[in-house]
């Protein structure tokens, strides 16, 4: 059926822009959107702006993964210089409803926590102040009284029935527990020589855009409309869910988005509990209200990929074939099911048995909830987690038989004659030939030589191993493969949801210039470039007669629900959408011209701006005449040719259908194929993971501009590069976040990017208007789990986990690190279980008496002076003090608020120090027991024991600094508790310590 | 030195892409916000605010700056330049930004602006530098769209297209 044909896109054989000509599909133009972003004309959500008197919104968040808010006290920072509103949770709820949850569960998910925190960075309140400044000022005065509960973050400890719990309208932290069955899986697996099991869990990370998110929004009470202004992505079926939530009708939410956005890659879907939070605020402060992210707000709080804990089985005959596969995935969406989760976990649903004939399947998918931030849109979607599970297992499938992966792979794949080929899940792979495109990658790819250089490394005792993958790409969303989490029951309750609809809008004014307008909106992509080609084709015309248009302001443009960029849906529908409206108004263009020409319709051709006959090039008239007709001389054009001003298609593939009755989804429309192999070298003394050479081939259909697939294909490939190698969202087990900056949730960098070698095969998609597939998102499917197959490879490991950090494989190599020797007295800290509780125990000598030490410990005054950084001490009552704290911990200084209470006193002998601290950058909390012992010469040994846990923004910040910042500042506590004591005299009378410091100020 | 108020704005004057400039600033204004905010150039981006990513970096008297970590009135007396002085005319690209626009060095643009200004500052040092310089220098940016290579051979063009017109500048 397809014609497939090789394309090697190497950067120089084509000068891109070079040609003059058309047809310009295929050809590297220069981008249209370079010349203002690279002379910094950009119009980015920041860059553009707002009406006088806009106001800044600022958002306390929460320290605590899991805590009941007992009180929000507010008073101080409506007092505030500057602050106009405060709203908490109570408020938010007052203006709103809750977000719709995408099962059926008598569960809320509001935008702001309401009386409970389930995830650090949870927004508590929000300040509206004239100034961004002003604004975080007033944050630090918001006083919150927390009541911490206990915290569950592994998804498999979630589902047990100890597990603290989340939602009351969950079944435990359960939000879905779906089975399916395709196909006899049982048949299969009883027939079947061998059952090969893999256990997998997918780690938690991010695409993380350079540019965060950022929104204004207005409410106007008199037409009780609100319009927002966001780098929103779509996809819009949001909107519907927006407009609900602020409680005004869709046509009462005007939703724009700029220009420019600084990227995406799905996670600026994430920005909506936001357009809702802040649109409510503008709502309560009566004036315009706008919110940029900070970059420690986008990774703590603002989405996530989801991370997944899988078994999967496969039912293997002797020679490597898969018969069935069987599998049990446990998908965790974080603290709230947020639309459109669990999208993420059925996004692959159709597609689960990858690029391989396999007819049997058992599928189980539970969701769950678990104290972490909530997930949502990210590249791959869904696909990291499937491929590295099912490619993870097609490696081990051939070391337990002792076959070549790549024989296995190439033994399972889909038959090249069998397409369009329904998998047993329902997809509907449109186009493609596996075994032509591996065997071009092996040979165009080297993969002979590849294996040269193995043997050559392991010869010299190197660790070198190979991995591959094969895995097919799916691209346009079908907007009801999400009702496949709801049972046939549930979905013909609710209604059938299905399709993809895009919009493209093509426009010619008086003067005969052509506008275009699709509500795509790209975050880099190059849409603008493209379209001009598209369109251009169709008139004749060259790119830069034709401005493209790709902003969106649902209140004026056509959209859909699947409208926005996701789903790599820009190249098969949009793009092709637009080539459609074009064509509609060329075929009445080409009948005026007919007209004019004396000429048939079918005689007629639009080229070099002209519009003129086949049969006799010289009867021609020009593009501009021809096209502006409509305007200046409606009543000129032939009957029944109607306008030719502006022409809006809304294109939807017939085969993206609802789920059926058995569940059978087409959850994509389109197909792309990529195999990769790459060589990777793990250094034996630092166990750093080297990639050698990375192969990386792809099939995504008819190609419009080489230079962006490529793009797409490298940028792609980078991120995985991070996610195999570097990037996790990390939690402690309390639920506090471990990777807050940039210098904690590492990014690769030029240096730990390599250029993937990559190589094209094009066989057009038979669904598409212009035969192209998406190809934007295959390699964060493919290679993260083709570096872990080549790492496995080099190690001779079992099992492996993401991201490959060296201390990773250092126990996967040496076996976990030995536990360090038992303690010296004194101050070593141990963490156990993997919690962040420091214990410690130490001992100071003073040359005061036991009942002077005593009296000091109980004394405001001497604890003021003893506690490191502290301003002053509050006596609440004979055992209990307040105290403000300001505490350094490695780069990050904050204020705390420390509440601490003595008990089992036995004067004066022994002590219980119990305390907690709080402040805008974290919280801790700790218990010693001091116990004094008189020593010879009158003096007293001060024995300390102490547990104490630190969690919140300064956990992620200073996580690894906190060991020894704590031990630093409880040995302070001592040593200055001791040179109190010591220096001062037997009776009473500051020490000289003390003197110095009202000299001074007082203050540290 | 003088020691500012912390609640009041202070006088801040700089030149600015070769032109004199003058704001106001309070003491804990970062650079950026105020070259953004108050002065109204936006060409320069925030991506972190931490010093990591590298967006927001600006030629501060020569030498490459990260502006969120710079308060604005630390610049007073400075010679800045910023990515809207890298074209030479309105409506044409200087040798670098066309060596980008030419290799697909750019997919979104955020980052692009600091990234032009770190190779900026750095060819008009070392006229005739090879990869591993390039890749280290770039190595203090955060890209998530391109992968860095089409970035690293944008840098590498212009910089042989710099030296040749050098070259031809030295010969006549």
């Amino acid at each position: 059926m397809a014609e497939a044909a090789s394309h090697a896109l190497a950067s120089k054989d084509k000068v891109p822009g070079s040609a003059s000509v058309g047809p310009w599909v295929g050809q590297s133009i220069p981008r249209v959107e370079d010349s203002s972003l690279l002379t910094g004309r950009g119009r980015f959500m920041d860059d553009i702006g707002v009406h006088p008197g806009t106001l800044h919104a600022a958002i306390l968040r929460s320290p605590h993964a899991h805590a009941d808010i007992i009180s929000i006290d507010t008073a101080a920072a409506k007092r505030a210089q500057g602050v106009v509103a405060v709203l908490d949770g109570a408020d938010i709820k007052a203006l709103t409803s809750s977000l719709v949850v995408g099962v059926k569960a008598p569960v809320e998910c509001w935008p702001i926590a309401v009386g409970r925190v389930r995830y650090v960075g949870e927004a508590v309140a929000v300040v509206v102040a004239t100034d961004r400044y002003l604004a975080e000022d007033a944050i630090d005065l918001i006083e919150v009284q927390y009541q911490p509960r206990p915290a569950v973050v592994d998804p498999l400890m979630a589902i047990k029935p100890d597990a603290p719990v989340l939602h009351d309208g969950f079944n435990g932290n359960v939000a879905s527990d779906r089975v399916f069955r395709y196909g006899d899986p049982e048949q299969a697996f009883a027939s079947a020589a061998h059952r090969i099991s893999i256990d997998i869990t997918y780690p938690r990370n991010s695409c993380t855009p350079i540019e965060t998110y950022g929104l204004v929004a207005d409410y106007d009470p008199g037409e009780d409309a609100y319009d927002v202004l966001a780098n929103f992505q779509g996809p819009f079926s949001i909107h519907a869910v927006l407009s609900r939530a602020l409680k005004v009708p869709g046509n009462r939410l005007r939703l724009r988005t700029p220009p420019d956005s600084g990227g995406s890659f799905g996670v600026k879907q994430g920005i909506f509990p936001y357009i809702v939070l802040i649109a409510a605020a503008a709502r309560a402060a009566g004036r315009p209200v706008k919110w940029i992210e900070d970059r420690l707000e986008h990774l703590t709080a603002s989405v996530s990929a989801t991370n997944r804990a899988t078994t999967l089985s496969a039912a293997v005959t002797e020679d490597g074939r898969i018969l069935a596969l069987d599998w049990d995935q446990v998908e965790d969406c974080g603290a709230h099911l947020r639309a459109p989760e669990p999208a993420t976990l059925y996004r692959m649903h159709g597609n689960l048995s990858g690029a391989y004939d396999i007819r049997h399947m058992a599928v189980r998918n539970r969701v769950v909830v678990t104290n972490k931030t909530p997930t949502g849109l990210n590249r791959g979607f869904g696909g990291p987690q499937v491929y590295f599970a099912l490619e993870r297992l097609v490696q081990r499938i051939a070391i337990e038989l002792n076959l070549d992966p790549l024989d296995v792979i190439t033994r399972n794949l889909v038959p090249a004659d069998a397409f369009p080929y329904r998998t047993a899940s329902g997809a509907l792979l449109d186009s493609g030939n596996y075994q032509e495109a591996i065997r071009r990658g092996v040979v165009e790819g080297k993969l002979a030589e590849l294996k040269a250089r193995r043997d050559a490394a392991r010869t010299e005792g190197r660790l070198y191993g190979i991995g591959y993958t094969a895995v097919v790409e799916p691209s346009v969303s079908n907007m009801g493969y999400i009702t496949t989490v709801l049972t046939p029951a549930e979905r013909r309750k609710a209604g059938p949801k299905n399709g993809a609809q895009a919009t493209a809008t093509v426009a010619i004014d008086p003067v005969g210039s052509v506008s275009v307008h699709v509500a795509s909106v790209p975050q880099g992509q190059g849409h603008r470039t493209v379209l001009s080609q598209v369109v251009a084709d169709v008139f004749g015309l060259t790119p830069g007669d034709v401005r493209v248009n790709t902003e969106i302001d649902t209140a004026k443009d056509a959209w859909s629900i699947a409208s926005g960029n996701y789903a790599s849906r820009f190249a098969p529908a949009v793009a092709g959408t637009a080539k459609l409206a074009a064509e509609r108004i060329a075929g009445r263009l080409a009948r005026v011209a007919a007209s004019q020409l004396n000429t048939e319709a079918d005689d007629i051709i639009f080229a070099g701006g002209q519009v003129r006959s086949k049969r006799n090039p010289d009867n021609k008239v020009s593009f501009s005449r021809v096209a502006g007709l409509s305007h200046w001389s409606p009543g000129a054009l032939p009957d029944g040719v109607g306008q030719t001003i502006r022409e809006t298609v809304f294109w939807t593939p017939p085969e993206l259908t609802p789920p059926d009755d058995d569940d059978h989804i087409n959850s994509s429309l389109c197909h792309g194929f990529i195999f990769d192999f790459c060589g990777v070298e793990v250094d034996r003394t630092t166990l750093q993971t080297r990639i050698d050479r990375y192969v990386t081939m792809h099939d995504c259909g008819t190609i419009l501009h080489p230079a962006m697939v490529d793009g797409q294909i490298r940028g792609g490939f980078a991120q995985a590069v991070g996610a195999a190698l570097y990037e996790e969202y990390a939690y402690g087990a309390d639920g506090s976040f471990l990777t807050g900056t940039l210098a904690d949730y590492l990014l690769p960098t030029v240096i730990e990017t390599p250029e993937p070698f990559i190589i094209h095969m094009q066989t057009p998609s038979p669904v598409t208007p212009l035969g192209s597939k998406g190809v934007g998102e295959g390699n964060c499917m493919s290679t993260p789990v083709c570096i872990a197959n080549a790492v496995t490879d080099a190690l001779g490991l079992r099992d492996i986990t993401l991201p490959l950090v060296p201390a990773k494989l250092a126990d996967a190599v040496h076996g976990a690190e030995r536990v360090a020797p038992a303690g010296r007295a004194g101050d070593d800290i141990q963490k156990q279980g993997g919690d962040r509780k420091l214990r410690g125990e130490g001992e100071a000598k003073v040359g005061a008496p036991a009942e002077q030490v005593w009296a000091m410990l109980l004394d405001p005054e001497t604890l003021k002076a003893v506690i490191p950084g502290c301003h002053s001490v509050q006596k609440v009552s004979d055992t209990h003090f307040r105290a403000d704290v300001t505490i350094g911990i490695g780069p990050v200084k904050g204020l705390y608020r420390a509440n601490v209470k003595l008990s089992d006193l036995d004067p004066p002998h022994a002590v219980t120090l119990g305390g907690t601290a709080e402040g805008a950058l974290g919280f801790g909390g700790g218990e010693g027991r001091i116990t004094l012992t008189p020593t010879e010469g009158g003096g007293t040994s001060i024995h300390y024991v102490y547990e104490a846990a630190i969690g919140g923004k300064v956990a992620s910040i200073g996580g690894r600094l906190l060991d020894g910042a704590t031990r630093v500042i409880i040995g302070q506590f001592f040593a200055a508790l001791a040179r109190q004591a010591g220096g001062g005299s037997a009776g009473s009378g500051p020490s000289l310590f003390a003197k110095l410091r009202g000299l001074f100020g007082g203050q540290r | 030195m003088s020691r500012l108020q912390a609640k009041h704005r202070h006088d801040v004057r700089f030149t600015l892409n070769g032109k004199p400039c003058a704001g106001e600033a309070e003491p804990r204004l970062l650079l950026t916000d105020f070259l953004r905010h108050r002065i109204g150039v936006t060409g320069t981006h925030v991506g972190c605010e931490h010093g990591v990513c590298g967006a927001c970096t600006i030629d501060i008297d020569g030498q490459p700056a990260r502006a969120c970590l710079t308060l604005a009135v630390q610049i007073d007396g400075c010679e800045l330049r910023t990515v809207e002085s890298l074209a030479p005319a309105a409506g044409r690209l200087g040798v670098l930004q066309a060596a980008f626009k030419r290799n697909h060095a750019l997919q979104c643009g955020f980052c692009t602006a600091g990234i032009l200004m770190s190779l900026d500052t750095f060819l008009r040092e070392h006229p005739q530098p090879d990869e591993e310089k390039i890749r280290d220098v770039l190595s203090g940016h955060l890209c998530r769209c391109t992968g860095y290579a089409p970035i690293v051979r944008a840098a590498l063009e212009a910089a042989a297209e710099l030296a040749d017109q050098n070259r031809e500048k030295t010969d006549a």
